[in-house]
């Protein structure tokens, strides 16, 4: 019997196992939370009972549906939450128990990689300060937790996640003092044939805006961030309009600039990795289908590249046909071509969403010296660009050997895309010849007194 | 286009015996260029553990040893930072009677090299050491040892060697190298070719090749030290550790984290190497048994590189037996960060003088030339 193994329980990985189970399989669905979800369909601890049309918004109908797929397939397979997948070697993974702080290893034979994404963070000074928190963060305040980040609370960056989260706030009561997002309304203009390939999808940003233009939350376009105001916590934030630079109080700060791929156990599984123009960052090589370049590894959902959480669904059932298909089984082939041609046009309208929410590309130019990068390793902007200009580093793994970027805790996930921004800059060269940090073990901290339980029969 | 270049010394690899010769030519005033296949100091030299140790080396090497300590001491001066170089004291661990006995023979063996070694029996350790765990019955102190970060040394080696002069080419593997009879030629893709009178091979775990290639076969293997860190700790430890009879070696960086060491790791190709699942669950488990505090730590990263080993875990550091010109200055089995940058000097004396001051017999390829069977490296 051919051991198959779920990495990630958000919605491509839910939809995987939930084909590989319509197939006859019992695969093993391996998720660091305690809950199955994912990010954009987090679910709020048992006890909690927000409902889900208070808690996702338009997206109630969609997480509702990927919570009942979880619910009912949980007795058909192996489904084990709190699981830290932490390396990978020779045909299994090293899973950390973090309930007991017990490594097990978990082989496999097929393995979907479904690890999700965090927020693309592109830091502005004062951002370490008590009050600041990522978009997602924000988020997961706000459906886990049933709380808001702040009282007052200013939203600045960009991408679709800024308007749904500024909205998910006003509606939970809390005051929303203004949108500040990067991109200007040319750029969404510019966008908007594209965004027409998904009306539904387009409609609902608009909603948001105009729901939140109605609701008197303030919103400029164009902006640049200059800095969070405060000493023990967030007091403000300074941006600039185009013209002026302009201050708004606030006690709390949700910022990012979208999403980026977790790839780390892609990469220490051995994937190949190419760059994506559109996505401006290192990517694992995939086919349509999400198949690797490792035999036997597919992958699956924003993981494997950011398409959204109704592409991850798709692609999750794709991953898990293709499995299905390599092991020589029926799948059905009009199914096949309905999510091809779907996870293709979504295609599309990512690359609309990314004209329309344009990366900040002078970013690096305008960042301060005395900005931290790397939290961890409280490293600045001025070191990065001093360990470029005296030692001649031009790759990200050098920059990281002589400068201490991405070295800490976070092994790079938060800092490593401004890092990179920087180094670019700073050495004059295409963001795409930078390279990427290598992936090394453990993908997150594990304690050292772990103990090693008996290898899991999957 | 192809670039020619004509030079007096070319070194294939850019670890911290290559880019350390590279600097100790310029200084004598040769011409050199020097070839490095990927960046100075990421295969080996600079991803290594950081300890800056004579205690505990074969008496062979102590000479070199000691010259690479008045080096090190130097070390700002050379290469312009300090590298996180400190005189934090080597201490090495006994954890049997029998263990202790064998660094009281180290001490008196050694007695001529004046490593200033003073033993620390077990109640005086206890009352000094209190973080250690109950293994430890006594250990060997060599004050004047210490640590360095490698991956700041090993590249700073290199680029101050640019500063003084040396042309070096990072990311240019040697394709080719032919000899004929006066002197050597190097190819490097179709961008480079270097013209010689000599030739230093510092190749690391790839200088078998060169070396057979001029007939000198040596029985190399390659080594992959399990290396991982800890998120930072409170300060309670300046010596680095290590462990008579081998096993788990430890240093407290000034930022609070522990570098852990101990084990192999594995190849994933020819090239890279990481720590492996085993190697990982020993460091930890040894560790803990040896430093109990860090029972409550996080590992946050591991690592690898790839070292060359030959069976008497000695260097190859001296001339060639067949082919004049060359010169050889590989093998130093996982040991090589300390003597490296003598090492450098003694290829740069050998190159430009002809002989060295510092006695290296004992490294001589030549003990390979009966034909000795390939040995295994896996014990540390």
């Amino acid at each position: 019997m051919t051991r198959t193994v779920i990495v990630g329980a958000g919605p491509a990985g839910i939809r995987a196992a939930q084909t590989l189970v319509e197939h006859g399989l019992r695969p093993v669905l391996l998720d660091e939370a305690a809950r199955a979800g994912g990010q954009i369909y987090r679910r709020p601890p048992a006890n909690f009972e927000r409902p889900a049309e208070a808690l996702y918004g338009t997206e109630a109908g969609r997480a509702k549906a990927v919570h009942a797929a979880i619910d009912g397939i949980a007795d058909r397979i192996d489904y084990r939450p709190g699981s830290l997948v932490w390396n990978a070697q020779a045909g299994s993974l090293d899973v950390l128990d973090t309930a007991t702080s017990t490594s097990r290893a978990v082989p496999y034979d097929r393995l979907i990689v479904a690890t999700g994404a965090t927020d693309r963070v592109l830091p502005v000074p004062g951002w370490t300060l008590p009050g600041t928190y990522s978009l997602g963060g924000s988020q997961v305040a706000l459906k886990f937790q049933g709380c808001t980040i702040g009282r007052q609370v200013v939203f600045m960056g960009s991408g679709p996640l800024l308007y749904l989260v500024a909205y998910q706030y006003a509606k939970a009561g809390a005051q929303v003092v203004a949108v500040l997002d990067t991109a200007t309304l040319a750029d969404q203009a510019a966008a908007s044939p594209r965004l027409l390939t998904k009306p539904a999808t387009l409609a609902k940003g608009l909603y948001y805006l105009g729901w939140l233009r109605t609701h008197g939350v303030a919103l400029h376009r164009g902006v640049r961030p200059v800095r969070v105001l405060g000493s023990d916590r967030v007091t403000g934030v300074v941006f600039h309009d185009g013209q002026s630079e302009r201050t708004l109080s606030c006690d709390a700060v949700g910022f990012g600039h979208a999403l980026r791929s977790e790839t780390q156990l892609a990469d220490l599984l051995g994937c190949r990795f190419a760059f994506s123009p559109v996505q401006r960052a290192h990517l694992p090589e995939r086919d349509a289908a999400g198949r690797s370049s490792v035999e036997g590894v597919y992958l699956a959902g924003d993981g494997a590249g950011i398409q959204g959480a109704d592409a991850a669904e798709w692609a999750g059932e794709r991953a898990a046909l293709a499995l299905l298909q390599d092991e020589g089984m029926t799948v059905d082939p009009g199914r096949v071509s309905l999510l091809e041609n779907r996870l293709s046009r979504i295609g599309v309208f990512r690359r609309g969403l990314e004209r329309a929410f344009p990366f900040p590309e002078d970013w690096a130019a305008q960042a301060p010296d005395e900005l931290v990068v790397c939290r961890c390793e409280n490293i600045t902007a001025g070191e990065l660009r001093a360990t470029v200009r005296d030692t001649g580093a031009d790759e990200m793994n050098r920059l990281k050997a002589l400068s201490r970027i991405g070295m800490g805790r976070c092994q790079g996930r938060m800092c490593g895309v401004a890092a990179a921004e920087l180094l670019a800059h700073a050495a004059g060269v295409p963001i795409a010849q930078v390279g990427r940090l290598r992936g090394q073990a453990p993908i997150k901290p594990i304690p050292l007194g772990l103990s090693a339980g008996p290898e899991a029969a999957a | 286009m192809k670039r020619r270049i004509e030079t007096d010394v070319a070194i294939v690899g850019g670890g911290i015996v290559g880019a350390s010769a590279a600097l100790a030519l310029r200084r004598k005033g040769v011409r050199v260029v020097l070839l490095e296949r990927d960046l100075c100091g990421s295969r080996s030299s600079g991803v290594n553990y950081g300890g800056v140790r004579r205690q505990g080396r074969a008496l062979v090497q102590l000479p070199l040893s000691l010259r690479a300590h008045g080096i090190w001491a130097r070390l700002p001066e050379l290469i312009g930072i300090d590298g996180e170089y400190i005189r934090s004291g080597h201490f090495k661990i006994a954890r049997s009677e029998a263990d202790m006995a064998s660094l009281e023979r180290y001490r008196d063996a050694s007695r001529d090299f004046d490593l200033g070694i003073e033993l620390l029996s077990g109640e005086r350790l206890k009352a000094l050491c209190p973080w250690l765990g109950g293994k430890a019955v006594g250990g060997s102190l060599c004050p004047e040892d210490g640590q360095a970060n490698p991956r700041l040394v090993s590249p700073a080696f290199a680029r101050a060697a640019q500063r003084a002069g040396a042309e070096i080419f990072e990311r240019s593997p040697v394709d080719s190298v032919s000899h004929d009879g006066s002197g050597f030629t190097l190819q490097s893709g179709d961008r480079l070719e270097v013209h010689s009178a000599q030739l230093i091979n510092c190749a690391g775990a790839w200088a078998g090749a060169l070396a057979t290639q001029f007939g000198e076969p040596v029985p190399m293997t390659s080594g992959h030290p399990a290396m991982a860190v800890t998120s930072p700790m409170p300060h309670f430890m300046d010596w680095s550790l290590g462990v008579e009879g081998g096993g788990v070696y430890g240093r407290q960086v000034a930022r609070g984290n522990l570098v852990l060491g101990g084990g192999r790791g594995l190849a994933l190709d020819a090239d890279r190497a990481r720590s492996s699942r085993d190697a990982i669950a020993a460091l930890t488990t040894q560790a803990i048994a040896l430093l109990p505090g860090l029972r409550h730590a996080q590992i946050i990263r591991t690592w690898s590189g790839t070292e060359g080993y030959l069976p008497d875990r000695q260097p190859v550091l001296g001339a060639s037996r067949t082919t004049p010109g060359l010169l050889h200055g590989f093998g130093f089995a996982g040991a090589g960060f300390q003597v490296g940058p003598a090492a450098g000097e003694v290829l740069a004396e050998l190159a430009h003088e002809g002989a060295s001051s510092t006695p290296i017999e004992a490294f001589s390829i030549g003990r390979f030339s009966a034909a000795s069977p390939v040995s295994s490296s896996s014990k540390d």
